[in-house]
């Protein structure tokens, strides 16, 4: 087994509303390591684009602030790296593509200028060399005609090719690290698809370990080593893919699995899990899935179960199976 | 492109005659003239007088006799100076266009670097201080600010000419004379700087926050580029961009004077001119005036606009 590359450590990211206390991310812990894909799930708004960028330095301050936890890449605290040393970090040793590739990138600049940009900054091209290394990292990405799609703006191409794009920066500066949030939520299925192999094409060809963040299990299945599941700014089960998947223990990770379309079975209606997300203000302390629960227990409302080990690199947090262990 | 120039070109034309129109109709029916305005004239002189200026036509007939020269770019006769209108203009203008002009590249430029540095630190003691500060500069009339002007710099510390645009009785020339205008330009300028800066720096913040929350700034962060490089070439590029707009409405503005400024500054701009032509009633310079702001004006849009399509490349290919 490889090293870790990336490993985050009961990580807290708060942020403070005049509403109250938001705790986006709370006491998250995993670990990504080299050339493993591990996966991000979760409804929206349980916290996982905010650790990905508690990652990358990137919370809204003064809002947001990581308030505890720590994080290492490569055995280097993150959270202890000068602004300047953040900075050469992102990009280049750690990339991220965004979920709305029509936004992400600036309407003004051509999209040659934009993928020099940190070919300039962190690699120290000079312009003719930035611009050949630019060409090929569009050719790279699949996209014909890159001498003209150098010097076209953002607004001249489709969502699928700008994702593309973004794909291209990420890549240009060979990052150990992609953090990829939601990378195919706004494509339709057939460029979901184009997109999710050009990101495991890069992950065979350069051994880059991917951080992907999704609520589409259909990604998950297709792209995963290794998947966390989270609910309400809290880890509730973790495990690789292939254990998860056919052995899930969380009702609420059952619940996701079999809120998911099954090909060959029609059925009249797909499952649901009643209820939405809880406020994530002022939360008591209970399990926090437990008002959307179908064995939901007395215990649940009273105490929040701890992330135990129950299988060989499966961990779920649910009193379910507390009581196996002796415990409630 | 080119069709699009000739499409805008035509509806100039039209808005510019529409406004012939209203400029005219306005003031030929506000009541009293140039010439019933001087109570020290007899009845027969006037009526020899109105003959002679043409006063005494229907109003539709002045109105044509009127537009046909000044499509010939004749504005007729100064009443008051007895000189040709458009002479009369080219000497004031140029006076007023040197105070605006130089107070509008300062207020722009005070306006952006300000903006800028308050949007990037927003909420900080900087950006407070400069929110209040250009609150209260908005909020002083030009007259009072003025004399409050006049009163520090000119009498107590002396340091400036408290009005003119050279020193009485001065015969300097060459590079002596430039330097003596550009001392009694200081004050004017400096009140029309401190009047237009507040509006104008609230505007860019107010520009820069939004564009600062968009997407491609997050992804600007994230490739690791340096903060400078963030702020100055992936924002402040979309946020000028509206500004466009507003440089389109600034230049008539060179041009149109500011009557109170000059006034209490006695600088010699058309500002002043155009008030002393609304006492005295010297409609053919008020119209010749009018219509100049408003072609300016028309003009300017279609420059603002052909320059947006020029920096903005979403615009520029449609």
């Amino acid at each position: 087994m490889t090293n870790a590359l990336l490993t985050i450590d009961h990580l807290q990211t708060h942020f403070f509303t005049p509403s109250g206390v938001v705790k986006a991310v709370n006491d998250i812990s995993l670990r990504v390591r080299e050339g493993e894909t591990v996966c991000i799930v979760g409804e929206s708004g349980c916290g996982k684009s905010v650790t990905a960028m508690s990652v990358l330095g990137l919370v809204a301050e003064p809002q947001g602030k990581v308030v505890g936890g720590d994080i290492r890449f490569d055995g280097v605290d993150l959270l202890q790296l000068s602004p300047l040393e953040k900075q050469q970090l992102r990009g280049n040793d750690i990339a991220m593509i965004f979920q709305e590739p029509m936004s992400s990138l600036n309407p003004v600049l051509t999209i040659g200028e934009q993928i020099m940009e940190p070919l300039w900054e962190h690699l120290l091209l000079s312009k003719k060399e930035a611009r050949a290394k630019a060409i090929e990292l569009i050719s790279l990405v699949g996209i014909p005609r890159p001498e003209e799609i150098m010097n076209a703006y953002p607004h001249q191409l489709s969502g699928g090719m700008l994702q593309r794009i973004m794909i291209a920066i990420a890549i240009s500066c060979n990052p150990r690290l992609l953090i990829a949030d939601e990378p195919t939520t706004a494509l339709d299925v057939t460029i979901q698809a184009q997109i999710l192999d050009l990101l495991r094409e890069i992950k065979e060809t350069y051994n880059t370990a991917i951080l992907l963040i999704t609520h589409d299990l259909g990604v998950v299945a297709e792209m995963a080593d290794y998947v966390v599941v989270m609910y309400a700014g809290k880890v509730i089960e973790e495990g690789p893919v292939l254990e998860l998947f056919s052995n899930p223990r969380h009702p609420y990770t059952r619940g996701l699995l079999q809120a998911k379309p099954v090909i060959g079975q029609r059925k009249k209606r797909l499952n649901s899990i009643p209820g939405q997300v809880p406020n994530l203000i002022g939360l008591a302390d209970s399990c926090y899935f437990h008002d959307r629960c179908e064995s939901c227990m007395s215990v649940c409302r009273l105490k929040q179960p701890e992330l135990k080990q129950i299988d060989d690199g499966h961990r779920v947090a649910c009193w379910l199976y507390e009581e196996e262990s002796g415990l409630a | 492109m080119k069709a699009y120039i000739i499409r805008r070109l035509l509806y100039m034309v039209l808005t510019l005659f529409g406004a012939s129109v209203l400029i005219f109709g306005l003031y030929a029916l506000t009541p009293g003239d140039f010439v019933d305005n001087n109570p020290k004239l007899t009845d027969e002189r006037k009526a020899e007088l109105k003959q002679m200026y043409g006063l005494d036509k229907p109003v539709v007939e002045r109105y044509f006799v009127w537009l046909g020269n000044a499509v010939r770019g004749d504005f007729g006769y100064s009443l008051q100076y007895q000189q040709p209108v458009t002479s009369l203009l080219s000497q004031y203008i140029w006076n007023s266009f040197l105070i605006a002009s130089a107070s509008t590249l300062f207020t722009w430029l005070i306006a952006i670097v300000i903006g800028v540095i308050s949007a990037t630190r927003q909420y900080s003691f900087f950006d407070s201080a400069v929110t209040i500060g250009a609150f209260a500069a908005m909020s002083f009339p030009s007259f009072f600010a003025g004399l409050l002007i006049i009163k520090f710099f000119a009498v107590d510390l002396g340091w400036f000419p408290p009005g003119g645009m050279i020193t009485t009785g001065s015969n300097a020339t060459g590079l002596a004379y430039v330097w003596e205008v550009i001392d009694h330009m200081f004050l004017p300028v400096l009140v029309l700087t401190m009047l237009g800066v507040g509006s104008l720096t609230r505007y860019f913040r107010t520009n820069m926050l939004e564009i600062i929350r968009q997407d491609f700034i997050r992804t600007a962060r994230a490739k690791g580029l340096k903060e400078k490089t963030v702020v100055y070439k992936h924002a402040l590029r979309n946020a000028l961009l509206p500004a466009i707009t507003l440089l389109g409405f600034e230049l008539p503005a060179l041009f149109g004077g500011a009557i109170i400024t000059e006034k209490i500054f006695n600088w010699p701009g058309v500002g002043q001119l155009y008030m002393q032509a609304f006492s005295l009633r010297d409609y053919p310079l008020l119209m010749g005036f009018t219509m100049f702001l408003a072609i300016l004006t028309v003009v300017s849009n279609l420059l603002a606009d052909l320059l947006y399509g020029v920096a903005d490349p979403r615009v520029r290919l449609k």
